[in-house]
């Protein structure tokens, strides 16, 4: 028998309310009551990134974050990304660049990407790669993905966003 | 007047076709399936690696709340599964390793099914184990199946020419043992399956699996029901690499369950339980005796490989085969004798994984190259010219080099890297604890197919809309590597339409037509063909319907950009679109439909293991410049150079997709990669503890193609998929040797391992 709780949050950027159980992760809110499954179950453990999600902007590994701990947070996940006709800047890198094969880590590898994009809008390639460190890949040799979010990072910078 | 000239796809840089909605998270893997009633389910798995079943008492699980059913194997009809059909999905008598499956639960969740298995009660009698090949082959060592009193469920022996006679020619004689290790997979989506079991007796089945045909003929007899009466359904597929190309307990599990349920049920692995319980590439112990003249032409190689055979067969145990190409025909040997022993442990059994033996068999054989030319006192380079293979070339073994790239490989990637040069610089002694080292090394692949069953092919379907939009139906299966893009691209260029109008169905065995799945690098070969022929077949039917329409002769019309084309003045006569509605809604209407199936020119093995059992072969080579840290042991892979025979570039994006992704897989494997099993126990089950490659280790991979035409291949194209991981670990233990003058024989060269080693050879010397 387990407690819930009421919590309040803005999931890509729409006010919910939800009643979850205390003790589930924000994954499985994610996947199983909010019925998003574009966050990835990987490891469970933190390890591979797949599950990686914006909550306030910052990149977190969902399946380490207690969903109640995201009450009066604003999350993002990789549906959250995209405009309403068009693909998000990394969205379309990913595509344009090859980034994607299996295509199983790329929900989180955007995610992150993200991340970086947000927090180090002038990243070099050397910081992109430090930056998706927590990203396992094991189809693309990350090179590809590397060039994706370095692409966003020069159209960005190109735009003046 | 429009005028479109001539162009084509054909190794352009072309975005996946899925990959729009793999990055909005649209796209469907197993795991994101939801059936309506769909039920969860758990295995139990043996807590020992070798026990007899005294008892398994299920009736605190039974009767927990969600919980709808318990299975044990007293509820199934024990066929047994697998490459050697002795490994019973559900085990009712003894546990012979780790993953050994007891019971399973479906309920209302995962977490109550998990909960369920927890309050299974099993009595074991421990047996005595084994751990090794070694140990297993012992007098008296325990029997772990009883078909095999002596634990050797198979052994091979291959000869060409006489080794003896070999070796009478040789001026100079190696002989060392190798020694290859436990890895696994890591697919970043974990193994999974939905069954579902409908009140007509239909199974439908969600699978990963990467031989869809194959898959529903061997598994109907294992859960009894007509192979006619299965489905076989693949939703996007989160990695494969080889892991799904057998049935594994747990799908007949699932299917039980479904069964006596009557609803969907899926069951998914853990990421610890897919550490543990998916199959891992085939560890070898190799010795290899090789011999040459001193003008350095190669005279034999005799080999013998030791196989963990784990506790039950599964691919793992074919290995030898490609290990066995290798060893005959991987450069020029006159004679060759190869014998190799599969042995029955109590430890984790292997299956296939990219590459299937070849970077076991090409770490041994190119480490003795290298070991030859110093001995020889020839320059790596030139040895390895000396002895390569060129175009027209058969090997004894039987296969036929139609085209063969294997000396540019060779010449490139050495003049790419200065390799002779920098080799003699590095041999010479360097200053410090930090040293230089450059390695080669080059790699033979099957690129035509393996001919491993009767039939090789694949069948393609193709019907034209009245919009010029083209469904292509292939049995073919893309596991992330783009194949449905390539076959995209190929149906684009014969029908000339753009690619937006090319739409590929390559995920329903319903639909699809037949093929023996994706393995051996076949897929753009084969499916790339039989796709090709069918739009032919489709291209001819267009065109002759324009010529009559436009009365133009047809040898002088084309299809170009949605239009048909006056391949005169490159003008622009008709819609496509426009022209197939005038032949459906005409008189004598008709639609455009054709199907092809296409096996390739290859052929079976004969009974002494020859023959030319691929239409095509694919060499490399790969040339890495590392340093070494000989305080800490720590290597850095500065570059990898990579010379690849491709026949043909298809897609210049995804081919370089493969290359950068085969080398990390395969960089993994020679540093850092190692399942850790001790007592036939997994130890390292997660990510923090199996180490594979992440973003700041790569190195700079600088990669040229080399396109040899094959006349068979598509558009001249062979396969690509497993080589960028076959030769690296021997180039790197190449330039380990280099940079130190130390050779190791095993992998992974862990830092801690690489110092060991280090260490060793100073006090030896």
């Amino acid at each position: 028998m387990s407690c819930t709780k009421k919590i309040s949050l803005q999931v890509n950027g729409r006010e919910m309310e939800l009643e979850i159980p205390v003790h589930i992760n924000a994954l499985t809110m994610i996947r199983d009551y909010l019925h998003l499954s574009g966050t990835k179950l990987g490891c469970g453990e933190g390890e591979c990134g797949a599950c990686t999600i914006l909550v306030d902007g910052q990149s977190v590994n969902a399946c380490l974050s207690f969903a109640v701990d995201l009450d009066g947070r604003e999350m993002t996940t990789i549906e959250g990304l995209q405009g309403q006709d068009c693909l998000d800047t990394l969205q379309e890198t990913f595509i344009g660049e090859g980034a994607v094969q299996c295509g199983f880590c790329t929900p989180g590898m955007i995610m992150q990407g993200t991340h970086i994009l947000k927090n180090n809008p002038t990243a070099n390639t050397e910081e992109i790669k430090r930056g998706i460190e927590g990203n396992l890949c094991r189809c693309t040799g990350y090179k590809k993905i590397v060039d994706a979010i370095a692409s966003a990072v020069h159209n960005t910078q190109s735009i003046g966003t | 007047m429009t005028v479109i000239q001539k162009d084509s796809l054909i190794g352009k840089r072309i975005p996946k076709l899925d990959a729009p909605q793999k990055t909005t998270g649209e796209a469907r893997f197993i795991q994101d399936i939801e059936l309506p009633g769909m039920l969860h389910a758990k295995i139990l798995r043996s807590d020992r690696v070798h026990a007899k079943i005294l008892s398994i008492d299920t009736s605190a699980a039974a009767t927990l709340p969600g919980v709808h059913a318990v299975i044990t194997a007293k509820d199934t009809n024990g066929v047994p599964l697998g490459h050697g059909k002795d490994n019973p999905p559900l085990k009712g008598d003894k546990v012979r390793c780790i993953r050994d499956e007891i019971a399973a639960v479906a309920a209302d969740t995962e977490a109550i099914a998990e909960h369920a298995i927890s309050l299974i009660r099993v009595e074991y009698e421990d047996l005595p184990a084994v751990f090794s090949p070694g140990d297993a082959l012992k007098d008296g060592a325990p029997i772990i199946h009883e078909a095999h009193t002596n634990n050797i469920p198979f052994n091979f022996d291959y000869e060409h020419g006489d080794s003896k006679q070999g070796e009478k020619e040789s001026d100079i004689i190696i002989e060392d043992n190798f020694k290859l290790h436990f890895v696994t997979h890591c697919c970043l989506g974990v193994s999974g399956i939905i069954a579902d079991y409908d009140s007509q007796g239909n199974l439908t089945l969600y699978s990963q699996t990467q031989i869809p045909f194959l898959f529903k003929k061997d598994i109907a007899p294992i859960v009894g029901i007509a192979p006619e009466k299965i489905r076989v359904i693949q939703p996007t597929i989160g990695g494969g690499f080889g892991s799904k190309l057998d049935i594994y307990p747990f799908e007949p599990i699932c299917v039980y369950l479904a069964m006596k349920v009557r609803k969907p049920v899926r069951l998914l692995f853990t990421r610890e339980e897919e550490f543990i319980a998916s199959p891992t590439r085939q560890p070898v112990e190799l010795t290899i005796r090789s011999g040459v003249k001193k003008d350095g032409t190669l005279t034999f190689r005799d080999v013998h490989t030791l196989h963990d055979n784990g506790g039950y067969t599964s691919w793992g145990a074919t290995t030898p085969f490609v290990i066995m190409q290798t060893i005959s025909s991987l450069y020029r040997v006159q004679h060759c004798n190869y014998h190799t022993t599969v042995v029955y442990t109590n430890n984790p059994y292997s299956g296939s994984f990219r590459g299937y033996g070849n970077l076991q068999a090409t770490f041994a054989v190119e480490s003795h190259m290298d070991k030859m030319a110093e001995a020889l006192g020839m320059n790596p380079l030139e040895f390895r010219l000396k002895n390569a293979q060129e175009v027209g070339e058969t090997t004894h073994q039987g296969m036929e080099f139609k085209t063969c790239g294997f000396h540019d490989c060779l010449n490139n990637a050495a003049s790419k890297t200065n390799f002779v040069e920098k080799h003699a610089e590095y041999k010479n002694g360097q200053n410090g604890p930090v040293k230089k080292g450059i390695g080669i090394a080059s790699l033979m692949h099957v690129g035509g197919g393996a001919k491993i069953y009767r039939t090789d092919g694949c069948g393609t379907m193709l019907k034209l809309d009245d919009f010029g939009q083209a469904t292509v139906m292939t049995g073919s299966t893309d596991i992330g590597q783009g194949s449905e893009t390539v076959i995209a691209q190929f149906v684009a260029d014969e029908l000339g339409l753009p690619m937006s109008a090319i739409h590929v169905i390559n995920n329903d065995s319903e639909l699809t037509p037949w093929d023996v799945g994706v393995h051996a690098s076949r897929t753009t070969f084969i499916a790339g063909n039989s796709a090709i022929r069918a739009a032919r077949k489709a291209r001819t039917k267009l065109l002759d319907a324009a010529a009559r329409k436009l009365n133009i002769d047809c040898d002088i019309l084309d299809l170009r950009s949605g239009q048909v084309v006056h391949t005169e003045t490159n003008e622009a006569l008709l819609d496509i679109g426009k022209l197939i509605r005038s032949l459906h809604f005409t008189e004598k209407s008709e639609i455009v439909m054709t199907s092809e199936y296409y096996e390739p020119p290859s052929k079976m093995q004969d009974k002494g293991f020859k023959g030319d059992v691929s239409a095509a072969y694919a060499f490399g080579t790969q040339v890495i410049e590392l340093e070494v840290d000989t305080e800490t042991g720590e290597i850095r892979v500065d570059k990898v150079t990579a010379v690849h025979d491709v026949g043909r570039v298809i897609n210049q994006m995804a081919i370089e997709g493969q290359i950068e992704g085969g080398v990390a897989m395969g960089l993994g494997y020679a540093l850092m990669e190692n399942l850790v099993v001790e007592e036939g126990i997994v130890k390292n089950p997660s990510f923090r503890d199996y180490k594979i490659l992440t973003a700041p280790e790569i190195p700079d991979i600088d990669m040229e193609f080399i396109e040899t035409h094959d006349p068979e291949g598509p558009a001249g194209a062979k396969g690509i998929g497993e080589a960028p991981s076959i030769c690296i670990s021997a180039a790197i233990v190449n330039a380990l040797y280099n940079a130190t003058g130390v050779r190791f024989y095993e992998l992974p060269l862990t830092p801690e391992n690489v110092l060991r080693g280090l260490k060793k050879h100073k006090e030896t010397t």
